[in-house]
């Protein structure tokens, strides 16, 4: 019976109830076996949906798995703990009924048991009841379970480290104070450690248990950095595995965007070359942490940004902005080229010569984008073109522009020309003279103060040519105009 | 008297004359009246005016005196105030001078240095480049070990494929699959199955029954176990011959427990035992743990602070200090170290000195 099922219980979804009460008695079978049968069919059904899961919790049968915990064999042990995990994953209302029936005590017991699968299963719903909010994650913790899942990473076996570390990546990325209490016990050295491990999966869990204890604040991000992950890091950034690429720029971004310098220290160990390289070798959501990391290091200072600039971000991001197809990647570019542009005129045109203003431009007009792609790239565009000097990438900006962006496009030319010879020829001769002259501005704004700027640099009869309607005024001149009678 | 008379007559001469006089006068004395007058007042004008010219001048000394005084006055003051301007000037200017060349140090030394600047970004970009290389040569690496693996594993799996497929290689009167006459050589893996090892099959490992083992035979000593042995003597045994001892006697001698000498009785390192006892004594009763050291080792009572590069993070490697050697655990067969068991007995000190005396060459 308790082998039929067992077979039967992935393909029974329905009909919970009956199945509750068919499974607790046997739970309190005088078989060892067929209680293990039974514990596993349960865990096998609560996996399955999340109603079923509701329905373990409602058959009161949490009390008996935590109660037999205690005592039994270690496949036992094993079986009730994937019943606890399968129960715990669904929502925290179930979790939080697992940790009210005192379960957590005895997970934590498990986790002390010889056998490395226990500890696996134990550490596994541990990691499953943290993860839902930050309640949970202090009961956990409260349970005393942090010392020993640090105990756990330093055991041999690769899956018990990758669910310990995922254990505690799920508990310190609550809050800071869990965060602190994981880091307290000394994991980030093991964790550290553990960076250069040759398995991928676990090279996933340690970077982002990593990044979730150094996201919160600047001391954790410090103390992260003094295990010495870089440049160990980087290497990570060159793995096959996608999400270990991503993890490891995700680490790098939470890291960067605490303080000018730990940015520094980054760009020091040439991370943003690593980083770079990294976003062009991937697709998609993957690129995603990279970008922002870019953008952090480079909205410290303008020092910071040149050095961005430098490690040839910038035609990478411009890439990015062109070819990704998801709104919120291309929102994420246009925000970092605006961090990097906005500083000073050197900026701006490093940003300028890369062709990107006019993609931004079109970003910022379509229809089809999102409100915050839209708002991100009319950001980009306002702060740099702030500072663009740089004469032949705000020209095309003059026929497309939208009357607010004009505005600075004309006031930028305006404090170029002024004081440049060469591009005063060049402006008239690429016929922007002529635009700037279409232009309707109404008297006394900006605008028009910009335009009579641009018009005073100009000797008078060729601001006369190019204004409009010159043509129509010649040839009414030639038409009224009497021949001298000889 | 003749005065008298002739005075009296002449008396009226003399009034007429003295009348007439005076009438003649009186025409002329207005005009000579009037003629003093004016002659006086031109003349007195002529004083006055003098006077007053005199007095004009003075005047005019004096107030040319006061007036070239209090130009002077106020043309000290311009040129006071002018000598002043220009010296603030001065000073100004150079004070300017003085202010452009500190700030322009301070910048460039303390605030932003440009070619400090310069220096750094080329360095973040040689950094770049070098790490793109090593990331470059570490990706590469890694994709060379991964095929390496593969080939072993493809290597591996073909092996074992030949070793089972071994029965399929050709005889000599029987060409095999893999070496068709119509060939011109024969085909790769008809060598592979030459070369390999035919597979046998692995019967069942026979489960070692758990036989006497040392500790158990030792556990005999006891006066509690007896002989373990399954198979029960048969019945119909002849009887052995002789007088025999009583079975308990008998018994008794052979399993009496042992009864070690005193020597054998303690533990091996007995020695060592007592020695920690002692220690633990002394300890027990000393009030300062450190040694007292003479006074010429007096400097000899520093700490040794090890070197940064053997010592690591997580404690003081212990290589260089308390081991020299290199030492791999996991090639330790157990985890004690060797103890030396018996106590060392001096076999060849006695050497030629023992009483007999064969074996010496005489």
């Amino acid at each position: 019976m308790h082998s039929l099922t067992k077979d039967q219980s992935p393909w029974i979804p329905n009909g919970k109830e009956g199945v509750m009460s068919l499974l607790r008695p046997l739970l309190l079978d005088v078989v060892p076996t067929i209680q293990q049968t039974a514990a596993l069919a349960l865990g096998r059904l609560a996996n399955y949906n999340g109603d079923l899961a509701e329905a373990v919790v409602k058959g009161d049968i949490l009390p008996q798995l935590v109660y037999s915990l205690a005592e039994q064999n270690r496949f036992y042990k094993k079986a009730a703990a994937f019943v606890l995990r399968a129960v715990g994953k669904h929502s925290p209302q179930l979790a939080q009924a697992i940790v009210d029936c005192g379960a957590l005590d005895t997970l934590v017991i498990c986790l002390e048991d010889f056998d490395p699968g226990v500890k696996e299963a134990a550490a596994w719903a541990l990691g499953y009841i943290a993860r839902h909010n930050a309640e949970l994650s202090q009961a956990v913790v409260d349970a005393g379970a942090v010392p020993l899942l640090v105990l756990c990473i330093q055991e041999p076996e690769i899956a018990l480290k990758r669910i310990a570390a995922s254990a505690l990546s799920d508990i310190s990325k609550h809050s800071p104070e869990l965060a602190q209490t994981v880091v307290d016990v000394g994991a980030i050295a093991h964790l550290a450690q553990m960076i250069l491990n040759p398995d991928s999966k676990l090279k996933r869990q340690v970077l982002s248990a990593l990044s979730q204890i150094a996201k919160h604040s600047v001391d954790l991000a410090e103390m992260v950095v003094e295990a010495e992950i870089f440049p160990v890091v980087l290497t990570c950034l060159k793995d096959k595995d996608d999400y270990v690429k991503k993890n490891a720029s995700t680490l790098i971004r939470e890291i960067a965007k605490h303080t000018p310098e730990l940015s520094q220290l980054i760009v020091n160990t040439g991370g943003v070359a690593a980083v770079t390289d990294c976003i062009g070798s991937c697709k998609g959501n993957i690129r995603l942490p990279g970008i922002m990391m870019l953008g952090y290091v480079a909205a410290h200072s303008e020092n910071l940004a040149m050095a961005v600039i430098v490690s040839k971000a910038v035609p990478q991001l411009s890439v990015c902005l062109s070819e990704e197809p998801e709104d919120h990647i291309k929102a994420a570019a246009a925000w970092a080229l605006g961090q990097i542009g906005r500083h000073t005129p050197e900026h701006a045109r490093a940003v300028a010569v890369t062709n990107t203003l006019p993609v931004l431009l079109s970003l910022y007009m379509s229809t089809e984008s999102s409100e915050d792609l839209q708002t991100k790239s009319k950001k980009a565009i306002k702060s740099i073109l702030q500072k663009c000097t740089y004469l032949p990438a705000l020209e095309p900006f003059l026929y497309d522009a939208p009357p607010n962006i004009l505005k600075h496009v004309v006031g930028q030319f305006s404090k170029v020309l002024p004081h440049d010879s060469k591009a005063r020829r060049l402006f008239v001769t690429s016929g922007g003279l002529k635009k700037v002259q279409e232009i309707k501005a109404g008297p006394g704004s900006l605008l028009q103060e910009y335009i009579n700027s641009i018009n005073s640099c100009y000797p008078e009869e060729i601001v006369r040519y190019y204004s409009p309607g010159y043509s129509d005024a010649l040839l009414q001149r030639v038409d009224s105009y009497q021949p001298l009678a000889n | 008297m003749a005065t008298l008379a002739r005075l009296q007559a002449r008396s009226t001469f003399l009034a007429h004359q003295y009348y007439f006089r005076n009438s003649a006068v009186d025409v002329f004395r207005k005009k000579e009246y009037d003629a003093a007058v004016k002659i006086q007042s031109w003349f007195r004008g002529c004083r006055i005016r003098a006077y007053l010219r005199y007095l004009h001048r003075v005047a005019t000394v004096i107030q040319k005196c006061w007036r070239g005084y209090l130009g002077r006055q106020h043309y000290q003051l311009i040129v006071k105030l002018e000598f002043c301007t220009m010296k603030m000037n001065l000073y100004n200017a150079m004070a300017v001078r003085i202010q452009k060349r500190w700030r322009g140090y301070r910048i460039r030394k303390y605030c932003f240095n440009y070619f400090y600047l310069k220096e750094y970004l080329k360095a973040v970009s040689e950094t770049n480049d070098a790490i793109r290389e090593a990331l470059e040569e570490f990706a590469e690496m890694k994709e060379r070990e991964e095929k390496k693996a593969d080939l072993e594993r493809e290597e591996k799996k073909r092996d074992y494929q030949a070793r089972k497929m071994h029965y399929l290689l050709s005889t000599k009167q029987i060409p095999g699959i893999y070496n068709s006459p119509f060939r011109k050589d024969p085909d790769p893996w008809e060598l592979r199955l030459q070369k390999a090892k035919p597979l046998i099959s692995q019967r069942p490992k026979v489960k070692q029954k758990r036989g006497v083992n040392i500790s158990n035979r030792l556990a005999c000593t006891s006066a509690r176990s007896l002989p373990q042995s399954e198979i029960l003597p048969p019945i119909d045994r002849k009887q052995c011959q002789g007088p025999f001892r009583d079975i308990t006697e008998v018994l008794e001698q052979r399993y009496k427990p042992l009864e070690p000498t005193l020597w054998m009785a303690e533990p091996i390192n007995e020695l060592k035992m007592a020695r920690e006892e002692l220690r633990k004594q002394e300890w027990m009763r000393n009030i300062n743990d450190n040694m007292f050291l003479p006074f010429s080792s007096y400097h000899k009572n520093k700490k040794y602070i090890p070197l940064m590069h053997s010592s690591s993070k997580y404690g003081p490697n212990s290589y260089g200090s308390q081991h020299f050697r290199d030492e791999n655990p996991k090639k330790w067969i157990c985890d004690k170290d060797f103890q030396t068991v018996l106590p060392s007995f001096d076999l060849f000190s006695k050497y030629g000195k023992l009483y007999s005396k064969a074996g010496q060459i005489i």
